[in-house]
């Protein structure tokens, strides 16, 4: 209870700061299983996401959070734990339990769908995306029925530059562009660089 | 002699317009297109239904009185500097500066709007925001684009803060014989430039041949500036009863305002074209952003407010 109150409470916030629009140009915002990766420039980034769909997708949607960030103060384990019902991964490959992929997979077979960044790190340089890490590849070896959404986050990264603490109110845009699957016999590499290809494409048809 | 009974005659008049303008727009789907597949039709509705909220909206404000229109004003500079700023030139080292923008310049321009003090908010923008905000973004030291950043974000501040504040600042005027009634004048301003927005829309969609600025707007044609301004103006003097002014004058100051309001809306269009966006923003269903909606206005309220001072204060 205290965590669906909490959920609510910060979605306003973030609608009430960012004001935040979603674009559905390439994909309906339909009840199916999904794996939505988005570009990453800031924390609040799966939570403006998480903001923009329809309450009955949001339920069933978990963000993939760093667990080292996430259960470091009882606020931030209360916020993605309870809250956001994140699945927190270890990105330290020396000292985890469970490789990522599976826990994803897990979820996956649970009936949620996912929010990723498969950059991997918030991007902090001029770049406008990152190299994607291999993740989202098994991601789609392992489950052929998953839609693969991309999401382009606008602006995100001027509302709250790292180091600030003041939030400017600007006007936040999430781009959702048409789902991506692996295709037969497609290696690695290409499928990587056909999914950041994709993502990016998304970021020509925002303004600004 | 208070405000309300010719307050409750312009909202009822403008409710009657409404009724009718919703009637007109569920026949003309029906008619023509009723699963929803005319796009014309389908964006004249939602611009009627975000009227109806904004009618609403207005009217609270006006029945709480200065307070309430004070603070609605506020709150529309607020998502109208959110839009503007939105689409600026911008660095890192601006951040402060543009929180400085919505958290300290704004609060401060209405605060002042609401005590009163014409001699500080006729300037604080003008003066004071505009020589020290660019000091808080020289201190980061990021020069890149600097005049840039720091004349965007001025006029972000103008058009959206200093303009706007200007239509509550129309309460603060004193005029002799027609004390406590100040808030008709907001009302018949609005009501004014918005029916002139309307009805160039009309006129255009009906009668535009005529491009007035190709290059700025498909949608802005002379047929509709003239059948717009002149339906607008007619309007605006046939209310004259209500307002400080003979009936002459009130067409002199319908003409001024709604040709103001015309030209704001080709600046804005101008601005628009420049950063390659179609709409401010997507919060108001069918006219777009708050921007969208309130730029004839912006440039109205001000050489309306400097006029009546001027000649009836």
């Amino acid at each position: 209870m205290a965590a669906g109150f909490s959920g609510r409470a910060i979605t306003l916030f973030a609608r009430i700061v960012t004001a935040p629009r979603a674009i559905w140009s390439g994909i309906e915002p339909l009840p199916k299983q999904r794996v939505y990766f988005a570009n990453h420039t800031s924390n609040a980034d799966f939570v403006l996401l998480w903001t923009v769909l329809p309450p009955m997708l949001r339920a069933r949607t978990r963000p993939v959070a760093a667990l080292d960030y996430w259960l470091k103060t009882p606020l931030r384990t209360f916020i993605g734990r309870d809250v956001f019902n994140a699945v927190l991964i270890d990105r330290r490959p020396e000292e985890r339990a469970e490789d990522p992929v599976t826990l994803m997979g897990q979820a996956l077979a649970g009936g949620s769908s996912l929010i990723i960044f498969p950059e991997g790190l918030r991007n902090m340089t001029e770049e406008p995306l990152l190299p994607f890490r291999s993740g989202l590849y098994h991601l789609a070896r392992q489950n052929p029925g998953v839609d693969l959404v991309p999401v382009w986050i606008s602006n995100l990264n001027r509302v709250m530059p790292k180091g600030e603490i003041i939030p400017l109110p600007l006007i936040c845009t999430l781009t959702f562009g048409a789902p991506l699957h692996l295709d037969e016999g497609e290696e690695k590499a290409d499928f990587l660089a056909r999914s950041h290809a994709a993502l990016i494409a998304l970021k020509e048809t925002v303004p600004a | 002699m208070s405000a309300t009974p010719h307050l409750i005659w312009l909202l009822l008049g403008v409710g009657v317009i409404l009724v009718i303008a919703t009637v007109i727009g569920e026949v003309l789907r029906a008619r023509i297109a009723p699963d929803g597949g005319n796009p014309v039709i389908e964006n004249l509705n939602a611009r009627i239904s975000a009227w109806w909220g904004m009618v609403v909206l207005l009217s609270l404000a006006f029945l709480a009185g200065r307070a309430g229109v004070v603070l609605l004003f506020a709150l529309l500079s607020f998502s109208a500097l959110r839009e503007f700023l939105t689409l600026t030139a911008k660095a890192r080292a601006d951040h402060w500066s543009l929180a400085g923008a919505f958290f300290i310049v704004l609060p401060v321009q209405y605060w002042l709007v609401w005590i009163d003090w014409y001699g500080l908010y006729s300037i604080f923008i003008p003066v004071y925001a505009f020589l020290l905000m660019p000091v808080v973004s020289a201190l980061r030291g990021e020069t890149k684009s600097f005049l840039t950043r720091v004349a965007e974000t001025q006029w972000a501040l103008m058009i959206c803060v200093y303009c706007v504040s200007h239509v509550p600042a129309l309460l603060t005027l004193y005029i002799e014989g027609y004390e406590g009634r100040s808030v008709i004048l907001i009302a018949w301003l609005i009501f004014t430039v918005q029916l002139s927005d309307v009805m160039q829309y009309v006129w255009g969609k009906l009668f535009g041949r005529r491009l007035v600025a190709p290059q700025l707007s498909p949608s802005k044609t002379w047929e509709g500036l003239i059948g717009g301004v002149m339906t607008a103006t007619t309007a605006g003097a046939a209310l004259w009863w209500m307002t400080p002014f003979t009936m002459f004058q009130a067409a002199g100051m319908a003409l001024a305002v709604t040709l103001m309001g015309f030209f704001g809306g080709l600046v804005m269009s101008a601005i628009k074209r420049d950063k390659g966006v179609k709409d401010w923003g997507h919060l108001i269903a069918g006219h777009g952003g708050f921007l969208d909606r309130l730029d004839s206005v912006v440039f109205a309220a001000p050489i309306f407010f400097h006029l009546t001072r001027w000649f009836w204060t």
